[in-house]
C-alpha cells in the first residue's frame, strides 16, 4: 500500500463522520506513450497532472494529494474499467477518379479492408468526413465536402451498410492531409476519411 | 467472399436494429454501447432501460452498473469511456459540432471508476470536456486518465 493510501485510511478511521467523497485521478500514456493534462480542480485550488501515472487523491480536509501509482496499483483498481474500454476508432481514407462517382482503384481495396473491419467490430458505426484542398473559402468548401461525404454514405448503403448507421461530417479544408498554401490544387487533399467506430 | 461477409455484416446490423429499435431516436443520439458486461442499465427521464451492445446514448442520460457489471461507450467525437462495476456515470452536456470540432462534454463520475480516451472535442478546445467527481472537477485537456470515485 503506498504511504499516501495509508495517510488516507488513517484520516478516514480518525476523522469519523461526515468526510467528503475520496476522488482518484490517474493520468495515462496513450498507445504512442504521449501524456497529455488533465487538471483537477476543487475548493482549494488546481492541480495539473501531466506525467505518465501521476495521480491525484483527495483527501478528507478537501485537499488533493499527489503521487505517482505504479500499474499493478491501476490495474487493482481499474482492471474492469479498462477491460471494457471500445476497440480505438480507426479510420480509412477514400478518394473518387477525379470527376467521377467511382473510387480510385487504391480505394476500392480500402474499401474491402473497411469492411472487413467493421465485420469484426460489435455495433459498428461510422462517420464519413470529407475534406477538401486549400482553394476556395470555408463556406464553399464546407458544402463541398459534406457532398463527398455524402456521396460516399450513398454507395456505402449500397454496399450493404444500413444508413442509420453512418454519420455524415463536412470538415472543409481544416485538415488538409498535406499542407499546402492557399489556394494551392492538391488532389491529395480532396478525399474522404471513413472512421469506424 | 466479399459477399459473405457483406451477408454477415447485414446479419450483424439486423440484430441490433433491433434491439435498440424501442428506444432509439437517431437525430439526438451521441454514442454508443460497444460493451456491455453484467447489470448495465440506462436512466434517461426518470425510465430505467436495459443497455446492450449496440444501445444508443442520448445527453443526461446516465449510466449505471451492477457488481459485476461493465461498460464501453464510443461518442460522436470519437470520445471513449468506459466503467466497472458499481458504477454512476451521469452524461449532463454533450454537444459536437462535426465540421469545426466545436462542442462540449461534461460527464459526472457519481460514483465507482471510469476510464477516458478523449477524442475531437477536448482536442479542439482545451476545457471543453470535463469530468466532475463529488469533490472535484476535472478539466481534459487531453487524453487518456482514470478516475475513482468512493461514494
Amino acid at each position: 500500500m503506498p504511504r499516501h493510501c495509508a495517510a488516507l485510511l488513517a484520516a478516514l478511521v480518525m476523522g469519523g463522520c461526515a468526510t467528503p467523497s475520496q476522488d482518484l485521478i490517474v493520468l495515462l500514456p496513450d498507445k504512442e506513450g504521449k501524456v497529455g493534462t488533465v487538471i483537477v480542480k476543487n475548493p482549494k485550488g488546481n492541480t495539473v497532472l501531466n506525467t505518465a501515472y501521476a495521480t491525484a487523491q483527495t483527501t478528507s480536509d478537501g485537499g488533493v494529494q499527489r503521487s505517482t501509482a505504479s500499474q499493478n496499483e491501476v490495474q487493482n483498481v481499474f482492471s474492469s474499467a479498462l477491460a471494457a474500454q471500445p476497440p480505438r476508432p480507426i479510420s480509412f481514407t477514400l478518394y473518387f477518379e477525379s470527376g467521377t462517382d467511382e473510387f480510385t482503384e487504391q480505394s476500392k481495396q480500402e474499401v474491402k479492408r473497411l469492411l472487413a473491419e467493421m465485420a469484426r467490430r460489435q455495433a459498428p458505426d461510422i462517420t464519413a468526413i470529407g475534406h477538401t484542398d486549400l482553394v476556395g473559402p470555408d463556406p464553399s468548401n464546407d458544402a463541398l465536402s459534406l457532398q463527398r461525404a455524402e456521396r460516399v454514405k450513398s454507395i456505402l448503403v449500397g454496399m450493404g451498410i444500413p444508413a442509420e448507421r453512418i454519420l455524415t461530417a463536412g470538415r472543409g479544408r481544416r485538415e488538409p492531409l498535406i499542407p499546402t498554401a492557399d489556394g494551392v490544387t492538391e488532389p491529395r487533399n480532396r478525399r474522404v476519411e471513413i472512421s469506424v467506430r | 467472399m466479399l459477399s459473405t461477409r457483406l451477408i454477415v455484416i447485414r446479419r450483424l446490423f439486423l440484430a441490433c436494429a433491433c434491439a435498440i429499435a424501442p428506444i432509439a431516436a437517431w437525430a439526438n443520439d451521441i454514442g454508443q454501447f460497444k460493451v456491455a458486461k453484467g447489470a448495465v442499465h440506462l436512466e434517461r427521464g426518470g425510465q430505467r432501460l436495459p443497455a446492450r451492445v449496440g444501445t444508443h446514448l442520448q445527453a443526461t442520460d446516465t449510466v449505471v452498473t451492477g457488481a459485476d457489471g461493465a461498460a464501453g461507450i464510443t461518442f460522436i467525437d470519437n470520445s471513449l469511456l468506459s466503467v466497472g462495476p458499481n458504477s454512476v456515470l451521469a452524461i449532463e452536456r454533450y454537444a459536437f459540432n462535426s465540421t469545426t470540432h466545436e462542442g462540449e462534454f461534461e460527464s459526472s463520475l457519481r460514483k465507482g471508476t471510469l476510464s477516458v480516451v478523449s477524442g475531437k472535442i477536448a482536442k479542439q478546445s482545451p476545457d471543453a470536456m470535463k469530468v466532475k467527481t463529488p469533490s472535484s472537477i476535472l478539466g481534459v485537456r487531453g487524453t487518456e486518465f482514470l478516475v475513482r470515485t468512493n461514494d
